[in-house]
Formats: structure tokens, sequence, C-alpha cells
């Protein structure tokens, strides 16, 4: 322990505030995740949950307040690039892949590596490597669909192939945003069943609307609303939260 | 070791074909020169040499483009400033060649500046009179250029139209300065009246023939070049940034990093192709650095089919041969007929030339090319015909 830490959560957030031309993003908002925890993040629209995450990957920098990392690291002193070399992957509301290259380019891409313009040059796909995207195929049941261009799947295929990428990039801390959203009911499970195997080994938040969902991930619910946290526990216990009821589940 | 990976790459099936093809035509362009008589229906006369030679030049310049536009989304308009500072950077050392021969006699000052009292040569005139430090030039400084220009652009993420902007406004501010005299380039006349390259006299058949030699090498290695660096994992990373540039940055690849390096690299492509037009078609002037002829490239790549490389390269020669026709028999089209043109590609030919053929009967969504087509056309007429209404 060279470096004295403020804090043992993976993630710490206390006291951030955002505005948007007067539109209070977030408010005060604090939070805080152990390492290996998986917290899902419910709340209705403009709750402020992509500005969370959007301060926490580097994309847009808070008026106030503090976001650690690992306990020491300031996230807001990082760009985009820097904060995913120290271990924060994102996966977006829209399935955002590489359209018009395949699977498992996708995959080379996403996968831990040097990421100077002269590794990428002089890369070599090792055995590894190789293997390492092999077994996320098998994982995001993706394995027949090595070849095919990303841009012809389908649209949970899509969602799997980003939490694939996100797998390659082994973060350390995983940020999914609406993972089950525009997927069927099958689908949907299946993603739940996706995510928990992850958390096995790794420290994920999870925004969703998806009620269902949430429950069949079993974790800690973190309730926002007009930017900052509202209640947390369980998903019973915050359902059954009156103020809970009054602003979200109610409507 | 680890080079070897890279210039393996560089070399797939169809680009052997394709460079098969390139030096096989560029052969019998020359034997017919050299070996028939003038008389004979197959002779080629020393201007088409020269005139085939002046396409490869522009072929590697629309390869250039095609690099960055093709692979990585960068739209440069100013894409002629670096064929034209490369150009200078030839046409530099050509006047140095002189020497005594020009009309002034002067030994040490080329004619212009003599006619414009210059008293002394000025110092980034020197060195010119060597032939490496001149081809140096050639690669450095627009490559240094692109690097300055790429910095500031691609730190400030500055992408899309405006970036296209401010390419274009570059290379008018490049223009502007280049037609002043004082800037000791020649003004509005520019550099011309060269008499030899490497003592070879540009007159001579034969230095026709090595000109043209030297723009296929040239053109040859920028592909190969092209190839090696787009079927790399660095190929991967700049076609990603192209189709999702947030989502490569949140994967913690350093984009505005990427990005200059595929920029510089492709102005440097373009100042050799300027350096290799110059000598064939005998002058260099600040007209080359008009927005317009920048505009004209990617029009070239457009019609040949951008991100195919050999598509560029296809574009760039048929448009100009259409171009040299054209405004020889019918000069007063020329200029409707690349607008229409351009026009007709990017309604009808989205991928080019080459995504045309390639494309027909496949098309990734499983309908034809043709079916495309067809709802484009009739997209587009009923959008021409509620435009009509109103």
């Amino acid at each position: 322990m060279s470096t004295p830490s403020m804090t043992d959560s993976i993630l710490y957030l206390d006291g951030v505030n955002v505005s948007f031309d007067g539109f209070r993003a977030l408010n005060d908002l604090s939070l805080a995740l152990d390492p290996g925890e998986m917290r899902a993040i419910i709340g209705p629209n403009g709750a402020g949950k992509t500005t969370m995450m959007d301060i926490i990957t580097g994309k847009t920098r808070p008026d106030s307040g503090q976001v650690l990392f690992e306990g020491n690291i300031d996230l807001t002193k990082h760009d985009e690039a820097a904060i995913a070399e120290l271990g924060i992957g994102r996966k977006f509301q829209k399935p955002t892949v590489f359209e018009t290259q395949t699977v498992k380019d996708n995959l080379e891409l996403a996968l831990k590596a040097d990421r100077s313009v002269r590794a990428s040059l002089f890369w070599k796909l090792s055995n590894e490597a190789a293997g390492r995207i092999d077994e996320i195929l098998t994982i995001t049941r993706l394995g027949d669909h090595a070849d095919t261009i990303a841009g012809s799947l389908s649209h949970g295929q899509k969602q799997w192939l980003e939490i694939g990428m996100l797998l390659a990039q082994d973060p350390k801390l995983l940020l999914v945003d609406e993972p089950a959203a525009g997927m069927t009911d099958d689908e949907t499970a299946e993603t739940a069943r996706l995510l928990k195997e992850i958390a096995e080994s790794h420290s994920v938040v999870v925004v969703e609307h998806d009620m269902t969902f949430v429950r069949d991930l079993g974790v800690k619910v973190t309730v926002l609303h007009e930017g900052s946290v509202l209640a947390e526990g369980s998903l019973d216990t915050v359902s059954a939260d009156k103020r809970v009821i009054e602003v979200y589940l109610g409507r | 070791m680890i080079m070897q990976g890279l210039i393996f790459r560089a070399f797939d099936r169809g680009g052997m074909i394709f460079l098969g093809i390139l030096f096989g035509a560029i052969l019998l362009l020359a034997l017919s020169n050299l070996m028939l008589p003038p008389d004979h229906t197959l002779h080629a006369p020393t201007y088409m040499v020269s005139l085939i030679g002046k396409y490869l030049t522009y072929a590697l310049l629309a390869l250039s483009v095609d690099l960055i536009w093709g692979f990585c989304g960068i739209l440069s308009l100013g894409h002629g400033a670096f064929f034209a500072l490369g150009g200078y950077a030839m046409g530099m050392y050509l006047m140095r060649q002189i020497g005594d021969r020009g009309v002034y006699g002067n030994p040490d000052l080329p004619d212009f500046m003599v006619f414009l009292n210059y008293s002394e040569l000025p110092w980034y005139w020197y060195g010119f009179d060597m032939f490496w430090f001149a081809a140096l030039m050639i690669v450095f400084v627009p490559g240094l250029l692109a690097f300055i220009f790429g910095w500031f652009a691609f730190r400030s993420r500055v992408t899309g139209v405006y970036l296209s902007i401010i390419t274009q406004a570059m290379t008018y501010a490049l223009m502007l300065a280049f037609f002043r005299n004082n800037m000791g380039f020649g003004g509005n006349n520019g550099l011309t009246d060269f008499k030899d390259l490497l003592g070879f006299d540009l007159q001579d058949d034969g230095t026709r023939i090595g000109l043209l030699f030297a723009s296929a090498m040239a053109l040859a290695l920028g592909f190969l070049i092209c190839k090696a660096v787009t079927r790399s994992k660095y190929g991967k990373v700049i076609t990603a940034i192209r189709d999702a540039e947030s989502r490569t940055r949140f994967l913690g690849y350093r984009v505005d990093r990427y990005k200059l390096a595929v920029f510089t690299l492709s102005a440097c492509m373009a100042g050799v192709a300027g350096a290799l037009y110059v000598p064939q078609v005998g002058i260099i002037n600040p007209s080359e650095f008009t927005p317009a002829n920048s505009i004209e490239v990617v029009v070239w790549v457009a019609v040949g089919g951008r991100g195919t490389l050999y598509g560029a390269v296809i574009g760039a020669i048929l448009v100009n041969y259409a171009k040299t026709y054209l405004t020889g028999a019918l000069p007063e089209i020329w200029l409707f007929a690349l607008g229409g043109l351009f026009v007709f590609v990017t309604l009808f030919l989205p991928r080019g030339i080459v995504g045309a053929i390639n494309g027909s009967g496949e098309g990734s969504d499983g309908s034809g090319k043709g079916r495309q087509m067809l709802d484009r056309l009739r997209r587009w007429r009923s959008a021409r015909a509620v435009g009509g209404e109103s």
C-alpha cells in the first residue's frame, strides 16, 4: 500500500453536481460501490442515470464533487481513453458496435492490449488472444457468428457483442446502460444470466428500466430521482419505500 | 522480425492483380513509344506518355485521400495543398538545376528573382540544389504541415464538415500566400522553364518514360503502404473511428493520435505525387492550391469507390481521362459534366464504380444492388415531386 486510499470502494462518488443550461442533471449525488459488487441503478427518465455514467467515464466533467476510482484515482482529471485504460468499460444504451467489421474484429479491437499507434500497427493476433476471443464468443453465444459483419446481427446479438467487447477489455469496473432495452423476454433472461456470470469476477453497475430484469439480477438497487439518491437497498425494500412508489413505480 | 508481419500484409491477391495490370499497361505504353516508328498506328506519342504519367500522380493523390476519407472518415477538402507543396519542393530543385541557362544567365538566382530584383537567394532556398535534400523536403514539408494542422484539429476534436471547411481554408490561405511575389516562390507565375532532373533532359523521350515508371513505382509503393496499414489492427482501429468515434475512445484508443498518424502519412503521399507531377507538366504555380482542385480529388475517389484503394486509382484515371477529352472536345461542357457526375454518383452509386461492380447481386442486407438503385431513384423522384408542388 504505497498510496493511502480514502475509501475501500472501487467507485466512490461524493456530492457530485452537474448542470446543463441551468438544468441540474446531478444534484449532490453520492454513491459507493464495493469491489466485486454488482449494483442496479433505476429511476425515471431524467433522473441522471446516463449523466452519472458520463461523469464516471470522463465524457462530462462535474461542476463540483469527488469521483474516485479504486480509492485514490481522481477520475475528473482523466479523459475517456485514459479512464478506459484505467479499467472502466462502458456499454451504451443504444448498442454501438463497429458495424462494418466482423464480430471477431470487434472483439479483437476491444481485447486488452497496448493501445498505442505503434503497437496497433505491428500487432499480431497471438494464440492466447485468439483463444480468449473464442472464449468470449462462446460466453456471449456468438460462436456461429465470428465472421459475420456486426451490422447484420440482430438487436439482441449486438447487445451481447457489446457486452462481449466489455469482457474482452477486461475492465475492473463495467458500466452497463440498459442492456435489456428492446429485447424479447427470452433475450432479457439470457442477458441477466450473462451479466450474473460477469459479476462473478468484475464490479458491475447496471442501469435498467425493466423491473423483471432487475429482479432477475437479484442485487442491491439504488433509486435515482432528480439527480440524487432517493433510496438504496434490495429491490423489495425500495419498492416498499413510499417516496419511490410516488416518484417512480406508482406512475 | 516484427516488420515482417506488416510487410507481408501488404501483398494480397487482389492487390497483386491490380499492380500487375498497372505495370503491364505502363510497359506496353513505354514499348510502343520507344520501339514503334512514329507513323505506326499503335505508336504512343510522347505527350501521351506524360499524360498517363500525370494521371498516375493524380491516382497517388486520390489514394492518399482515400486512405483518410475512405478508411478513417476524415474528409479533407484541402489535400491539393500537400500535393502542391510537394510540387513546389520539386520545382525548387528543378529551378536550381537550371543554373546559368536561364534567360538572365544568372548562375546564383532563378530568373524570377533576378526579375524581382533579389540580391541574394532567400535562406529557405538553401539546399534545394541537392536532390537528396529536395527529396527529403518533398515528404517532410507536407508531412510537417499536416502534423501541425492535425495536431490542433484532432486534439480539439474538430470533425466532419467543420474539419472539411478548415482544410479548405488552409489550402486557400496557402494559395493567397503563394500568389505573393515577396514569398520568394515566383508569385502567380510559379516555377517553370525546367531543364533537367538528375542530369536527364526533361524534353527527352527516355526521361519522360523514366518519369512515367517513377510515377508507377510511387503509386505501387503508396498502394502497398496503404494496404499494409489498412489491413493491420491499426487499420481496423481507424475504420472503427470512422464508424463510431466515441465508442473507440471508450475502448481506450487515443483517437486524436490515430487520426494524426494517418493524416500525416496521407499528406506525405500527396507530396510525393505532387513532386512527380511537376516535371511531367513542366510548371508549378499557386493555382494548384485552388480549393476547387482539392474538391475534384474527392470527386475522383467518390466516383471510383471509397475505402477500396484501387477504386480511387480507377476513379482518378477515368475522371481525368474524361476531363482531358471533354476540355479538348467540348470545353464549355466540362464543369457541368463534373458536377453532374458527382450528383449522379452520390445518388446512384454511393459506393462508386468499384462498389457497384462488386456489390451486384450480393448486398449485405440481402437485397440486390439493382433493387437498391431503383429504390433510390424512386425516393429521389418522389422527393422531387414533393419539392415541385410546394
